[in-house]
This record gives C-alpha cells, sequence and structure tokens, in this order.
C-alpha cells in the first residue's frame, strides 16, 4: 500500500537557496490568495466555504498523515474530531447546563486534546493489533460504537439531541465566530496542521513511519518498534483531527452524534481519497471539491430537473469515479497530467536540438 | 475431549459449573430471591431468545460477508446495502403478489445477480488491491443507499408474515408457577422468530455441508487456504469466486427479508448490519462459517441481554467483547492467521 514517495530533495551546497526562496512561486501565490481572500469575499464564502474546506481538510489530512505515511487507511477520524469536539462541549459551556461543566477555556481546550488523543492511542492500539485491511474494519466498527453509545447515552453525552450553543472563548476582545475572525483562525490551524504534517514526513519519526509503511518486517529486523510507531501515529494525527473537531463544533455551536455518525467517517474518507492520499495537499483539495459540491449542487441538480437530495449520489458516483480511474485521486491526475506535458516538450525540445 | 477435560481440569470445571447454572437459569422456576434482584424470569428468557434470534439474523447476514473475505479477500462494505435493498425488494414482492415465501427466491436471485455483476465487472478487475475494492464497495454502498432513500424514501417499512407464523408458540421452558394453583406456565414466544431461528440453523449446518462434504466446498476450502495454487492447478477459480460472492449477495437479500418481517426496514438500517457483521466478522474469526455462528451468538445476546439489563450501555458491551478478542485472539476466536 505504498501511497507517498518523497523524491529525496539533495540540495548542492552551491546551490543552496535561503528558505524562502526554496518555496516555489505557486505557493507565494496560494498563500497571497488565502491572506487577502476576506477583502474580496464575503461572509458566506469565508465562514461556511472556507471555515468547512480547512476543517474537513485538516481531519482528512490526519486520515492523510495514518494512509499515505503510515499505511494505515483508519476510518477513525472523524469519531476523534468529534471527541474533541463532544469534549469542548461537555467541558465547557452549552445551552445544556445540566450536563456542560463550563470550565475556563484554558482547562477546556489541552483537556479536549488530551482525552481525544487518549481515545485515539487506546483505539489506534487496538486497531493495529491486526494489519492491512482488517485496520478499516476495526476503525468503522470502533466509529460505528462511539456513534451507537453517543445516541444512546443521556449522562454524558446528552443522547440524541448532543449539545447547542457551544461558542468559542471571546478571547482578546474578538468574537471568533465572526466570519473574519473565524476565517483566519481556521486559516492558521490548517496551515499549522499542513507544516507539522509536513515536517513530520521528514522526520526521522516519519522515515521511520514510512519504513514501517513499506516493509514492517525489515523495519522490526533493524530493530524499530513497528507497533509503537504506528500507535504513535494514531496519537499524532488525533492532534489535527481535534483541532479540525473542535473548530466543527465552533462553526455549527452544536454537536450531535448525526456529527459524527458513519456517513460522516466515510465523508472523510471520500475527503483524502478524491483529493490524493499521497501528500498532505489532497485533503484540503479533496474537501474544497467537496463543500462546493455540498453547497451548489442543489442548484445545478434543481436544473436539470432533479431533486436536491440527491447530493450524496453525486458525492458516491464521483468517488467511485475517483477509485475506480484514478485511485490516488486528483493531485495523482494533475501529476500524470504534468509528466505528460514535460515528456512532450522534452520530445519536442530533443527534436529541436538533434 | 476427555484430552481437553484431562489437560485443563480447572478450566473444564468451571466451564462445567458455568453451562449447569445456564441450564438452570433457562429452564428452573426461579426461586422469589431471585426474582427480586433480577426481575421476572420472563424478562431473563425474552432477553435470551430475542438474543439468540437476533443472532441467527446476524448469522445470515455475516455468513455471506465472511465467506466473500475468506475467499477473496474483499472487504465488502456494500453488504449491508444488499441487506436492506434485499428487504425492500421483498417488501415489495410480499405486497406485490401477497406471499411471504415467494419473496425469498426472488429476492435471492435479484440480490445474487446484483452481486455478481459487482464481482464480475468491478472486484475482479482489480484483484489483490484488497484497499481500492474496499474503496470501491463503499463507493457502491453511497450510491446504493441514495438511491434507495430516493425510491422508498425515509419511513420505516415492515413486512407481514403469514399468518400461520403469527402470533405465539409454547416452548417447552417454564416461565413461572403460579403460586396459588400451582399451575405451570409455559413461556409464549413469537412463532415467526423461533421459525427464523430454525431456518438459519439449518442453513447454517447446510453451509458447513457444503462447504465440508461436497466437492465444491473442497473447492472453495482450497481457495481461502491458497487460491494461487487453486487456479494453477486448473481450477477456474473466477467461476468459484463468481458462485461464492453471488451466494453471498443473495443471503444477505435473503436476511433483509427476514429483518424486516421481525424488525423494521428504513435509511440507516443498512449501517447497522454492516456494523453487525464486521463485529461477528471480527469476534468470530474472518472466513470461518462456525465463527460466523459463534460470533452472531455471542453478540446477539449481548446485545439484547445489554438492552435488557443496562440499556444506556449496551452498545459499550458488544464493543468491549470486540476490544477483549481483538486484544487477546487478533484473528479471532475461530481465525486462523495467514
Amino acid at each position: 500500500m505504498a501511497m507517498t514517495d518523497h523524491a529525496p530533495r539533495f540540495a548542492n551546497r552551491a546551490d543552496q537557496k535561503l528558505w524562502f526562496e526554496r518555496i516555489p512561486a505557486p505557493w507565494w501565490a496560494l498563500a497571497v490568495v488565502l491572506l487577502f481572500l476576506p477583502v474580496v469575499a464575503n461572509n458566506f464564502w469565508l465562514f461556511q466555504i472556507m471555515g468547512w474546506t480547512f476543517i474537513l481538510g485538516m481531519i482528512g489530512l490526519s486520515l492523510m498523515f495514518l494512509a499515505g505515511y503510515g499505511g494505515m487507511v483508519s476510518l477513525l477520524q472523524m469519531t476523534v474530531a468529534g471527541m474533541a469536539g463532544y469534549m469542548v462541549a461537555i467541558l465547557g459551556t452549552s445551552g445544556t447546563v445540566t450536563v456542560s461543566l463550563g470550565l475556563a477555556w484554558w482547562i477546556v481546550l489541552p483537556a479536549a486534546f488530551l482525552i481525544a488523543a487518549l481515545f485515539a492511542t487506546v483505539s489506534g492500539a487496538l486497531a493495529v493489533r491486526t494489519e492491512g485491511i482488517y485496520t478499516i474494519m476495526i476503525t468503522l466498527a470502533i466509529a460505528a460504537a462511539f456513534f451507537y453509545f453517543t445516541r444512546q447515552n443521556y449522562t454524558i453525552f446528552n443522547g440524541y439531541s448532543g449539545f447547542n450553543l457551544v461558542l468559542p472563548p471571546q478571547l482578546f476582545g474578538v468574537n471568533w465566530r465572526d466570519p473574519v475572525p473565524f476565517y483566519y483562525l481556521s486559516l492558521a490551524l490548517a496551515s499549522l496542521s499542513y507544516g507539522a504534517v509536513v515536517y513530520v514526513s521528514r522526520s526521522p519519526f516519519g522515515l521511520a513511519l514510512q519504513g514501517v509503511r513499506d516493509n514492517p518486517r525489515r523495519m522490526a529486523a533493524l530493530g524499530f518498534n513497528v507497533t509503537a510507531h504506528r500507535v504513535a501515529a494514531y496519537a499524532l494525527a488525533s492532534v489535527f483531527a481535534s483541532a479540525g473537531g473542535i473548530l466543527l463544533v465552533w462553526q455549527n455551536a452544536q454537536i450531535a452524534p448525526g456529527t459524527i455518525g458513519i456517513p460522516a467517517a466515510i465523508d472523510v474518507l471520500v475527503v483524502a481519497v478524491v483529493g490524493g492520499m499521497r501528500r498532505p495537499l489532497g485533503p484540503f483539495i479533496g474537501a474544497f471539491i467537496y463543500v462546493m459540491l455540498q453547497v451548489f449542487s442543489p442548484d445545478i441538480l434543481g436544473f436539470f430537473g432533479f431533486s436536491a437530495e440527491r447530493f450524496k449520489l453525486i458525492i458516491g458516483l464521483g468517488f467511485l469515479a475517483v477509485v475506480l480511474f484514478s485511485p490516488d485521486g486528483v493531485l495523482g491526475l494533475w501529476d500524470r497530467w504534468r509528466a505528460r506535458r514535460r515528456q512532450q516538450q522534452d520530445q519536442q525540445a530533443g527534436g529541436g536540438a538533434a | 475431549m476427555d484430552d481437553i477435560i484431562k489437560r485443563n481440569p480447572l478450566r473444564s470445571l468451571i466451564i462445567a459449573i458455568l453451562i449447569a447454572v445456564f441450564l438452570w437459569l433457562v429452564f428452573a422456576p426461579w426461586p422469589p430471591e431471585l426474582v427480586a434482584k433480577w426481575g421476572r424470569k420472563q424478562i431473563f428468557l425474552n432477553a435470551l431468545l430475542g438474543g439468540i434470534t437476533l443472532g441467527a439474523l446476524y448469522f445470515l447476514v455475516a455468513a455471506g460477508f465472511t465467506l466473500i473475505f475468506g475467499l477473496m479477500r474483499v472487504v465488502n462494505l456494500a453488504h449491508g446495502s444488499l441487506f436492506l435493498l434485499g428487504g425492500y425488494l421483498g417488501y415489495e414482492i410480499s405486497s406485490l403478489t401477497g406471499s411471504w415465501f415467494i419473496a425469498f427466491p426472488v429476492v435471492f436471485l435479484v440480490v445474487g445477480l446484483l452481486g455478481l455483476l459487482m464481482q464480475r465487472f468491478i472486484f475482479s478487475k482489480m484483484e489483490g488491491e484488497e484497499l481500492r475494492q474496499t474503496l470501491v464497495s463503499i463507493g457502491i454502498s453511497i450510491v446504493l443507499a441514495d438511491l434507495m432513500l430516493w425510491l422508498w424514501g425515509g419511513q420505516s417499512y415492515s413486512i407481514l408474515a403469514p399468518g400461520f407464523l403469527t402470533g405465539p408458540m409454547e416452548l417447552p421452558i417454564i416461565n413461572s408457577i403460579n403460586a396459588s394453583t400451582g399451575a405451570t406456565n409455559w413461556l409464549r414466544y413469537p412463532a415467526v422468530r423461533i421459525w427464523i431461528l430454525i431456518a438459519a440453523i439449518v442453513i447454517g449446518v447446510a453451509m458447513w455441508l457444503v462447504l465440508n462434504r461436497t466437492a465444491l466446498g473442497m473447492l472453495i476450502r482450497a481457495g481461502v487456504d491458497d487460491r494461487e495454487m487453486l487456479a494453477a492447478s486448473g481450477v477456474r477459480i473466477q467461476l468459484v469466486f463468481l458462485a461464492v460472492f453471488g451466494f453471498g449477495a443473495g443471503l444477505a437479500g435473503m436476511a433483509g427479508i427476514i429483518g424486516g418481517t421481525f424488525q423494521s426496514l428504513s435509511p440507516g438500517e443498512d449501517t447497522r448490519f454492516l456494523l453487525a457483521s464486521l463485529v461477528v466478522v471480527i469476534v468470530g474469526g474472518m472466513g470461518s462459517i462456525v465463527g460466523a455462528a459463534l460470533g452472531s451468538l455471542i453478540i446477539g445476546v449481548t446485545e439484547q441481554m445489554g438492552f435488557v439489563y443496562a440499556p444506556t450501555y449496551s452498545v459499550v458491551f458488544t464493543f468491549l467483547i470486540m476490544a477483549a478478542v481483538l486484544a487477546f485472539r487478533p484473528h479471532g476466536l475461530l481465525g486462523v492467521r495467514r
């Protein structure tokens, strides 16, 4: 299940450049566009479309990290995100005063991250007891069990109705649920997560994890603790998922079992697969496509005379098409297109030189 | 058997005592102290029988799932959708023709054919790519779920059982003894559930016989063990794959009719039964029919007992059993490591 390839990038001392010179121009353009988007875009775009894209992208990123670098396709990431979100609602303030403890934000947020990480670690430790395709089944079973549990349990998770009026703290006098602050908050967290994944993938831990993915027996023979690396990957991935989950709760101002149901868990998989699981950028692209489809498909469907509810059908068919024809997602399509163009250019250039 | 008892005398004794206690709980009238503590015996018996019959339903769904996985290594996450589709089709056919029985062969053929097509045109094209097959099956389940929502809407359907199956039947199990008259109340239980249990046992035994006593079963078992070798020895393994996939899918479809008869059909049931099949085969061991039977029984009884005695935590029990099995026997109770 080799999904990620990092071409070794050895730079000669002679052409060693400054760090900002090594970042290609398209990235600078993207950064400028994202930073100045609030100047042109309206609140709906900032809050609903971009905010949701970043959130879904971060949860997808945690799946991409596990699947792409660790070779473990986990359907648990939405559940981990939901766990963090639930903890924010339970420990912090919400409309359900009988359950919520109403602690201060500086206790609630670290506790939410910690509890979600603990949950992910224990579930991960269970999931890595077996390998390969079993992982997807076990994580799906755990996700479903947690969903049914939150729906049945009223003492902790407030059952079917969940929690509403879960608002972010008024830090620095800013209402973080206003579109512009929320946009920058989610952008910052998404960029941080993205940077962290890129950094970790090149760190000794990340390289060892990719080694474990490619050949666990050889890594074990070399003295690496295969199980510990996998469990640690689950723990680390939970941080990105938790950040996404907490933002999701703040964006919707509510959380209920439906937020973390099986369809939601599968949506995260769809997002990561459609975008491409080879590189950390993939989930964000997938999330953007997903959100655009979700938001605009009613109009398009209505134009062709279908009911707006057939959105899931489009998602399912699109997902099927991607898996059948381009298993490495949209990014894979883009890579292949570029490779083909370069080949053509080489041929033309080669013909001219001869 | 003697050998096992001799080797583990203590463990055998504990198991024997547990079985004796269990049999006493089921067959003897309960003394008042026990009733005061656990509630009436009827509640216990109903939960137990409900669990066993639910386990029978789970077995019918999970047997196909585990066979398909064992032979083809395909984790068919659309299996729950096949169950629900079978249920809806069964509802339509039985209300159209007025016959409950005619629905079974028709649904078996239609859903089995759908399974055949899936195997022939999709899964066989990507043999060996387990992850991709699983992702494709997820895609199929999304599409099927939405198509079914489109056609049958969000309301829930119930399939009516034929007349002679409705109503209760008496079982030779003492429910309670009337203190004043001394008359024995025998346990009454819905007949349809008992018949479904019997049908599941018959199907399970038949599957076991086919697998272990016939030439086709020999091919399937050989394929489970080493499909490359089997293909190399001249067997047209794609035909075996098609047969197993079609049978497993058809069985899931028929289970849908049964599920629609003693529970109901609505969107979301597909994931519920997919989850049940997953847990059953994780607990019982992938690719093992006997394991699926054992897992179904354990999960069904646990779920019903949980519902009756600890309603808010019933899911947790199921999950704890799965976790315990994974922790101590990662390949399931009767699974073999390959």
